[in-house]
């Protein structure tokens, strides 16, 4: 049983960074039905980020405390992947609103390549490892978690209630949600239409640079091909919590960290990303809108 | 950041000044960009610590850069574009094709043949193997790869990003049962196409409800899965070690191209030993297929089921209520396409000589989709164009060694393949969101057969 617990909670740490690169995949999808590949390659750009931070603080600011320091690199890779996702959505994407819909699919993948690629030829293709940062641990009836683990969970909470609210409650968040319903009904009622994507697309990066941030504070080591495998997993949460939901973003996340962890943990370490594909094929082909997310209506 | 954000009719001083204030925000911008991943580089020291490194200079030519680009592109390039655009538009008559464009293809198909004895004579047996195999060879099977997807993508409409895993499954069959068993390539081959064409309908049929983008999405999670059981499935497939020793293709069994073998190919006609002659048989080998991929599908196309694939692709519920049964024309559109993978596959093995999951990766299937797309989906002359482009393109910088002399002695041109790839990708597609040949001769027509632009046909969805 404490073996169960442990895994369901190694499961939601690892969900909870998930969910939060998801809600980037959703949004974009959701507002102009586009899927962002090249978004996991942003979030490589926030571990990045956050890794020289640190070691820019490490190396110039003696005696920092630990939290300002986890502060400062939050922040920084918030900056880096949401201008990063900004200008790609200006040279990428924008051109490209109103073409044939593989178009701008194409680019992403593009951009996802040169993304991954720009960082193995400017930061070198090895492994980047990092001393260990919060390393408290505590122990709750023979269960272990550890303090990073809890850091993780209360960031993405704050994030998501801080972004629920966003886009439920404030105009900006109407604007991207009639965009999203209707854009040239949108737009002949007097929404800035470009702006309001340009600002999807910087929230769904500056949330998974803070993710990246944490992925680096996790596992301590970042490499410039780590945005495909997190990316496509995010992707899959997305679609498994019903593509275009946020809430649904959040669910798909967490179940693929509890599959994955606990698949490894009693079945076999080496299939959990295959079992993790199988339930999401399993789960469109009996109900392709996902989880949450609204069936699509067939109009003629 | 192209002529699309340009307001129409500045005066010329306003837009020198617009111009300079545009490149001055660019360069803003990409200085930020840039400042902690160009400017620092993270190193490791003797103890193996990360330290970093610092690259101001480097920087500093990056944002240069994007401030003169940006000011040629809003001042010269944006309004150049522009007039001619107004200047095209303009001009009403359709040209008349040349005698040389309408027989274009013939003349690619007889400057291929010639090919691999035109660099032997050229650059000699030995300097050509490069040539033929690197170039020839590897962008005709990314053509022959390329027209197999187009079948899925460019005809029926469904978007398959998994397409990768169908190559696999031939290069695996063919490589382990011609190990286990002993098989020669000629009986392997099309069994490796059956094989393909049968996982093709595996896969096929369950995601046959989907539609668009999530049947793109469970594609995709095919395709990693059967990556990941190659990998995981150590017994058979060796895992990451890969399968190595694979067996050469012969001539038809006549003649062997395997060094100790009695019946050797140089041995029988008492030519020097040289791997070059293998190559040059590879490389009709895979002409001879290409051949066939592109002369099934323009015979498809014309076929009852080619004809149900592009209705299907421009409307699905029309198609239902005209009764085309949708379920057999998605799987044959999937099985055929998987079918071709498979037959690439085979000959890639057979080619390599060893395989590893590293070469079914989903960049792989990306660059695929990438030059279908690029090349204007269903156009299998822009296609093949776009195959020599792109790869062609991006081998061409591995013999960039002036380079070095421009950029110092570590100056690596190689590291630079993809990232320019991806680079090309984004510009061509922003350029020519259409592909490289924007016409199509559609295959059912009222009074004459006459081209369309693209814009016509629609790209379906799923």
């Amino acid at each position: 049983m404490e073996y169960f617990i442990q895994q369901t909670i190694n499961g939601v740490t690892l969900g909870s960074v998930y969910g939060m690169i998801a809600i980037g995949y959703t949004m974009v999808y959701g507002i102009i039905g586009m899927i962002n590949f090249s978004h996991g390659d942003v979030f490589m750009l926030g571990t990045f980020a956050a890794l020289i931070m640190f070691l820019i603080l490490t190396s110039l600011v003696a005696g920092m405390g630990v939290a300002a320091m986890l502060l400062v690199m939050m922040a920084t890779a918030i900056v880096m992947s949401s201008l990063w996702s900004w200008v790609i959505e200006r040279i990428a994407y924008r051109p490209l609103r109103g073409s044939f819909r593989l178009a701008p699919l194409i680019t992403a993948i593009g951009m996802s390549i040169v993304l991954s690629n720009f960082i193995q030829v400017t930061q070198g293709p090895r492994n980047k490892p990092i001393p260990p940062m919060v390393t408290k641990v505590y122990d709750v009836y023979g269960v272990t978690i550890s303090l990073k683990q809890i850091l993780i969970v209360l960031i993405t909470i704050v994030m998501m209630t801080a972004f629920w609210y966003v886009v439920t409650k404030t105009s900006l968040g109407r604007a991207q949600r009639a965009t999203e319903q209707d854009r040239k009904m949108a737009a002949l009622l007097g929404i800035d239409v470009d702006r309001t994507i340009s600002i999807t697309f910087v929230m769904g990066a500056s949330l998974a640079g803070v993710a990246g941030a944490m992925y680096l504070m996790y596992y301590g080591v970042a490499t410039f091909s780590d945005g495909f495998i997190p990316g496509v997993k995010a992707f899959t949460a997305a679609v498994l919590g019903g593509i275009g939901s946020l809430p649904g973003a959040l669910l798909g996340g967490l179940l693929i960290g509890l599959i994955e962890s606990l698949w490894s943990a009693y079945f076999s370490i080496d299939y959990k990303d295959v079992a993790t594909f199988s339930i999401l094929a399993i789960v469109l082909i009996f109900k392709p809108s996902g989880l949450l997310g609204r069936p699509e209506i067939e109009k003629v | 950041m192209t002529a699309a954000a340009q307001p129409p009719r500045i005066p010329s001083d306003d837009r020198l000044k617009w111009a300079l204030r545009e490149a001055l925000f660019a360069g803003l911008i990409s200085f930020g960009m840039f400042v902690l991943y160009v400017g620092l580089e993270t190193t490791q020291n003797i103890r193996n610590q990360l330290v970093l490194n610092q690259r101001w200079g480097l920087l500093a030519i990056l944002v240069a850069i994007a401030v003169v680009g940006r000011f040629l592109i809003v001042y010269f390039i944006g309004p150049w574009f522009a007039a001619r655009k107004a200047a095209k538009a303009a001009k009403t008559e359709v040209p008349t094709q040349s005698l040389l464009r309408r027989n274009i293809g013939w003349i690619a198909l007889l400057a291929l043949l010639v090919f691999p004895m035109a660099m032997v004579w050229l650059v000699g047996p030995q300097k050509s193997l490069k040539w033929v195999d690197n170039y020839g060879v590897q962008i005709l099977i990314y053509v022959m790869l390329a027209w197999g997807l187009n079948i899925v993508v460019g005809l029926a409409g469904l978007l398959d990003l998994g397409y990768v895993a169908f190559y696999a499954v031939g290069a695996y069959s063919y490589a382990l049962l011609s190990l286990y068993f002993g098989l020669s390539f000629w009986t392997l081959l099309p069994l490796a196409g059956i094989l393909a064409a049968f996982w093709g309908i595996i896969l096929g049929f369950p995601v046959l409800r989907l539609r668009g983008d999530y049947l793109a999405v469970v594609t995709l999670a095919f395709g990693e899965i059967i990556r990941l059981v190659l990998i995981n499935w150590t017994d058979v497939t060796q895992g990451t070690f890969g399968v190595s020793g694979v067996p050469k293709a012969s001539i038809f069994g006549i003649w062997s191209f395997e060094v100790g073998a009695d019946n050797n190919f140089a041995k029988a006609f008492g030519l020097r030993q040289s791997s070059a002659y293998y190559k040059i048989f590879l490389f009709y080998v895979i002409l001879a297929m290409c051949a066939v991929t592109a002369v099934v599908t323009i015979r498809l196309r014309n076929m009852p089921i080619g004809r149900a694939w592009e209705a299907l692709r421009e409307d699905e519920i029309a198609c239902r209520s005209l009764g085309i049964n949708t379920v057999t024309t998605k799987l044959t559109a999937f099985s055929i396409g998987a079918m071709f993978g498979g037959f690439a596959g085979a000959f890639f093995a057979a080619r390599q000589g060893f395989i590893s999951p590293e070469s079914f990766t989903f960049h792989e299937s990306a660059i695929i989709l990438a030059v279908v797309v690029l090349g204007g989906m269903g156009s299998l002359f822009g296609i093949a164009v776009a195959a020599i482009v792109m790869i062609g393109g991006t081998e061409l910088l591995r013999e960039m060694h002036f380079l070095k002399t421009i950029f110092g002695p570590d100056f690596t041109p190689e590291l630079y393949r993809m990232l320019i790839f991806g680079l090309a990708m984004v510009i061509v597609m922003v350029l020519k969101p259409r592909g490289l040949v924007s016409v199509r001769n559609p295959t059912a027509f009222l009074h004459e057969r006459k081209a369309v632009s693209s814009a016509f046909t629609k790209e379906g969805h799923g």
